[in-house]
């Protein structure tokens, strides 16, 4: 199932160093070490769980497993894997439902004009996932600094932007 | 006229299942010149050589085809029958049915017509064969032992004691290898040195052993049974017919700051040093890298203080030749430093040690007289953390093998940890425990349940210093993979075990071949562990891959019981599938026109000049001649020759030429 | 001398100050960095975790437009965004079937350009010539902040050491600052998280600064817009994970290396930042 990706889980012989090292280990239901092994088994019932677990969205693909593991398995490349397939599924663990709602907002906002939009993004999440009062505060201060653009910069290509999006959001529903 | 027998195999059902047998039988007895032909299921059976035999006797055979399985296998076997027949040996060869034949085809009329080609062009060819007779060429027995551990000793000791002389060399000033830096050996907890000091000192005082420390092999030439080494005695800077060993000079050199390569860099010695107190020879050499003498031209208060007058500054290296008849291979193994590891600080961190430097710290004649300190401040560590699996295991660095020894030493380095230090705690982070030793599994156990080390399964992604203490980030896998992360006072590296330096260099001049990991390669993994390629060089212990004491003796002690075993015979037999130039009648004497071409192609410096000479002492001509002794019958000479005036034995242009002509059915 | 210049949406926005000073400092050095035309967001962290070929095709269509602009060599300050450039490159050049996604977005990319990321820019066309132009050197101790995707994965940016590594520390010394030793130069900040789950930001960045402040030093210095967003705005969220507030200060490279050069603290946008800058 991962030869899409050349990740190869029989090469994983559980040693833990990325568990080890991975900054979110701690937060993660089952770490990167044991989805491998959840992977290995090949089990179906396991795979759906590892699918459905929130690991894979708390995963801040930092890059630091892949550097320490020994086998030098591209564990990043493994969660982006599984990450677009939960989606696809609708797998998505609800625990996660504000990492999914970010990428999601964060997505539609550069779709529309091209480049990120901070208010745009702030209050696409904010209605996606009611949350608010969340950072409220921190609007006013970013804008006194200047780091708040209240009118989208948009490029002049949108289309060609849509027409990307369009084309490669047809593969994934396969 | 030729009379040749053929005889095809069976070889139980390996040949018949594909290739009807009978039938190629019967095709080979209608071929001209053949005087017997017979199929049958076993040939190389007593009864099958019996066949092979009678037919001989009885039917006067000249030649003898055996159409079976690879020479490899069974030629000497066949040569040997037609040899007690009366049949010269050399007029036998064998037609390969079976790795060339039945094994790669499927069942067919074209497999046995395959099969019947393949015995005609051998039945042509053998009517060109002529009867050779083996070479001998004597056996010097003299044995040369490379490296002074413990491989190497045991080694020495065991041709020794066989009668036969042996000469030693070390590159060390000492002799004892690893075994001697350590503090005690699993699974006994034997005190190391003294279990090893006695052989040392067998070694040094056996009548047919000649010890050369600081020495190392500077070149060798020749042959099984006939090889002329160089051995470059580097200079000791004394003299040690008239050292003493007091130690005066050591006492007073001032130049005091040197880091101890016997200490793993964790203690200090003198320019002018004997490595530890136990060393055979107790003689001391001078570092001249390091010595004032040699950098500025001022001190020498050792020669002021020698009582016998010992010092000698301007003693030069010496190299020496030896004739030998075969050699051990013993020169061990090393370690891969701490500065490996990036993610366990690239070896800027002092309490982070190698499992060698944790012995020297554990030894009770070490640089801390046998108690666990600290380098940095020189406190006990109250914790301790073992890593095993430090770069063996990782093909990401490198080194996908295991290491071998240091699931072992970790138990026995946390085991005396906690004896020496009571109330400390341990921890050791491994992968898989392999104890798979006598008493092995035990003495982990031991460390487990007994002395109460924890034991940690998981490994760890890295290590930072804060405040003094080693912050350890590691997981235990059994848990859910739950991170674990611990304040160590001092961590212990199991780093894997790496081939020694210089072995590279060793294995090309000695022509033997090595590894990628640079470890020598042994002729066969299981069945000739102890011999080369290269016939006459043996290995020894863990120059040929990481290995433990008891094994690395008896490897030792099988290398010995070869060399003892060639030289049980005073000459040896070698085949004469050689090189010969030709010679003819006078006024040619020669079709070599004396060009010399494959004097330079030769690859084993075998071929040399002649010069023909008239009978006032004129030189008519020069031309090659082929030392039977070196030729290992490659047959590049052969191809470079533009005269075809050299030729292989057993395998000549006509011979060749024959068997090519046969396959094509022109001739 | 003229490079392409790539600032990504994080210096058009919130991370202004960064892209103030990089011109600054380039402009001080008679650099002119030109814009690529039309350029869009190259998808950062949500593209590559929801739609492979997403995060491949955005990156692509900037290359595309660098390409067609005639730039051979652009700078990319945000460290994410030079990572997903260099990625993409990478991955369009290994499996010829993605290339297939370039040509369906109608774009054309030979392979022409270089992406250097901000301390590469620096090395390459500052330091130099730095040491003769520090005026006012950066007398601090100075905690070098790496963040992890300027050296991971190494395989493919090939850029300084994946533990420990030195380029930035390097740059500071020559800019007279004191470089210390620390435990957490490529340790993540918490990231993409900085909205989602802030609780992880506070811890993450929390015991970054926590053991840069445990050892002395007087400034962090950062080389990404959301290393910098992490320890700088999310100070209070830090703060509540260490028990005290922490007052150390996070400056870009080029803002310290401006600072060096006595450029002026406005054109450098240090009053941008939560944490005052007081060195």
């Amino acid at each position: 199932m991962l030869e899409h990706t050349e990740v190869k889980v029989t090469h994983c012989y559980q040693c833990g160093k990325c568990s080890a090292g991975c900054p979110l280990s701690e937060e993660m239901d089952y770490p990167p070490s044991v989805i491998m092994r959840m992977l290995q088994t090949g089990d179906p019932v396991l795979e759906e769980k590892v699918l459905r677990s929130f690991t894979i969205w708390v995963c801040l693909t930092c890059e630091m497993c892949f550097a320490r593991c020994p086998m030098s398995i591209d564990i990043p490349k493994m969660m982006d894997f599984l990450r677009e397939k939960s989606l696809n599924e609708k797998k998505a663990n609800p625990k996660a439902k504000e990492i999914v709602a970010f990428h999601k907002s964060f997505l539609d906002s550069i779709k529309y004009t091209g480049r990120l939009y901070e208010i745009g993004l702030f209050v696409d999440y904010k209605t996606r996932t009611l949350k608010i009062f969340d950072d409220l505060a921190l609007a006013p201060k970013m804008m006194k600094r200047g780091k708040l653009n209240i009118i989208p910069e948009l490029i002049k290509d949108r289309s060609g932007m849509a027409s990307i999006f369009r084309k490669s959001n047809k593969k994934n529903k396969n | 006229m030729s009379k040749i027998g053929v005889f095809v195999c069976h070889c139980g059902e390996n040949i018949s299942a594909t290739v009807d047998c009978a039938k190629v039988a019967e095709t080979a007895g209608n071929y001209d010149g053949v005087a017997f032909s017979v199929d049958y299921k076993y040939m190389c059976s007593d009864p099958g050589q019996n066949l092979i035999k009678s037919a001989i006797k009885e039917k006067g055979l000249t030649g003898v085809v055996v159409a079976s399985c690879s020479p490899r296998m069974h030629e000497p076997t066949f040569r040997k029958a037609c040899a007690e027949a009366g049949l010269n040996p050399f007029m036998c060869e064998m037609a390969n049915l079976r790795e060339h034949c039945s094994w790669v085809h499927e069942k067919c009329e074209a497999t046995t017509e395959k099969a019947i080609d393949l015995v005609r062009i051998l039945v042509e060819k053998v009517k060109y064969n002529h009867s050779l007779n083996e070479i001998k060429v004597p056996v010097t027995k003299t044995a040369l032992v490379i490296g002074g551990g413990i491989a190497g000793i045991q080694a020495s000791l065991d041709i020794a004691n066989t009668g036969h002389k042996v000469i030693l060399i070390e590159r060390d000033p000492s002799i004892g290898g690893h075994m001697s830096q350590l503090s005690e050996t699993f699974p006994t907890l034997d005190c190391s040195q003294c279990i090893l000091t006695p052989r040392m000192v067998e070694v040094a005082q056996h009548p047919n052993i000649t010890l050369y420390t600081y020495a190392e092999l500077e070149s060798l030439e020749g042959f099984i049974g006939n090889f002329k080494a160089k051995i470059r005695r580097k200079s000791k800077s004394i003299d040690e017919k008239l050292c003493t060993g007091c130690g005066q000079c050591t006492t007073k050199c001032p130049v005091k700051k040197i880091p101890s390569e016997f200490n793993e860099g964790l203690g200090k010695r003198t320019a002018i040093y004997v490595p530890f107190p136990q060393a055979v020879p107790n003689k001391p050499v001078i570092d001249r890298k390091n010595c004032t003498y040699y950098i500025k031209g001022k001190c020498k208060v050792c020669e002021i203080v020698c009582p016998t007058g010992a010092i000698r500054f301007d003693q030069e290296d010496q190299i020496m030749e030896v004739e030998i008849g075969a050699i051990v291979i013993a020169t061990g193994f090393t370690i891969k430093q701490p500065d490996f590891f990036p993610e366990y600080g690239y070896g800027k961190y002092p309490d982070v040690i190698t499992g060698l430097q944790f012995e020297r710290l554990a030894s009770a004649s070490g640089p801390t007289l046998g108690e666990i300190r600290r380098p940095s401040d020189g406190k006990i560590p109250e914790k301790i953390v073992f890593l095993a699996c430090a770069g063996s295991r990782d093909p990401a660095k490198g080194i996908p093998y295991c290491s071998k020894i240091c699931c072992m030493y970790i138990a026995k380095h946390a085991m005396l940890y906690q004896h020496k230090v009571h109330g400390g705690k341990s921890y050791v982070f491994y992968m898989d425990i392999r104890a798979g030793g006598k008493q092995y599994e035990e003495f982990v156990r031991r460390a487990i349940e007994d002395d109460g080390v924890n034991y940690v399964r998981g490994r760890v992604s890295r290590i930072y210093e804060k405040n003094g203490k080693l912050i350890v980030n590691g997981v235990d896998t059994l848990l859910n993979a739950m991170p674990v992360e611990i304040e160590a006072d001092m961590v212990v590296l199991a780093t894997a075990g790496i081939a020694n330096d210089g072995a590279e260099e060793l294995a090309q001049k000695m022509h033997i071949s090595y590894d990628p990991y640079k470890f020598f390669a042994e002729a066969h993994p299981k069945l000739k562990p102890v011999e080369t390629n290269t016939a006459g060089i043996f290995l020894a212990g863990a120059c040929q891959a990481p290995r433990d004491i008891p094994e690395s003796v008896a490897m030792a002690s099988g290398a010995a019981v070869k060399v003892a075993g060639l030289f049980s015979q005073d000459e040896l037999t070698r085949e004469p599938i050689i090189a010969v130039v030709n010679r003819q009648a006078p006024p040619v004497y020669s079709s070599c026109v004396g060009c010399f071409l494959c004097v330079s192609a030769c690859p084993y410096q075998a071929i040399g000049k002649e010069e023909i000479k008239n009978r006032n002492g004129e030189v008519i001509k020069s031309i090659a001649k082929v030392n039977p002794g070196l030729c290992q019958g490659c047959g590049t000479c052969v191809a470079f020759c533009r005269t075809k005036s050299i030729d292989i034995q057993g395998y000549t242009h006509e011979e060749m030429y024959t068997e090519v002509m046969a396959l094509l059915n022109e001739y | 001398m003229t490079l392409g210049f790539y600032p990504g949406c994080s210096l058009k926005g919130s991370s202004r100050e960064y892209a103030e000073s990089v011109l600054a400092v380039a402009k001080a050095f008679d650099i002119n960095l030109e814009e690529i035309n039309d350029w869009n967001c190259c998808g950062a962290t949500a593209a590559h975790n929801m739609n492979k070929e997403l995060s491949l095709a955005l990156p692509a269509r900037i290359l595309s437009l660098a390409e067609k602009q005639g730039l051979t060599e652009i700078v990319v300050p945000c460290a994410a965004c030079y990572s997903r450039l260099t990625v993409t490159i990478h991955e369009l050049s290994k499996d010829p079937a993605l290339k297939a996604i370039t040509e369906a977005n109608g774009l054309e990319y030979t392979g022409s350009v270089t992406v250097l990321n901000i301390v590469q820019m620096l090395d390459k066309y500052i330091t130099p010539n730095l040491e003769g132009r520090v005026v006012k050197p950066f007398d601090h101790k100075v905690a070098c902040y790496y963040g992890c995707l300027l050296v991971r994965p190494h395989e493919i940016l090939k850029f300084d050491r994946e533990e420990d590594p030195q380029t930035l520390d390097v740059l500071m010394l020559k800019a007279g600052a004191t470089p210390i030793d620390w435990a957490f130069k490529t340790e993540c900040c918490g990231a993409g998280l900085s909205v989602s789950r802030t609780s992880s930001v506070g811890r993450l960045s929390g015991k970054i600064i926590g053991d840069a402040k445990d050892r002395g030093a007087e400034a962090v210095i950062v080389a990404c817009p959301m290393c910098h967003s992490n320890l700088d705005m999310r100070r209070n969220e830090i703060d509540s994970y260490l028990g005290e507030k922490v007052d150390i200060p996070v400056l870009y490279i080029t803002q310290a290396i401006g600072l060096a050069l006595g450029l002026d603290r406005k054109a450098l946008g240090l009053q941008r930042h939560f944490v005052k800058v007081t060195v």
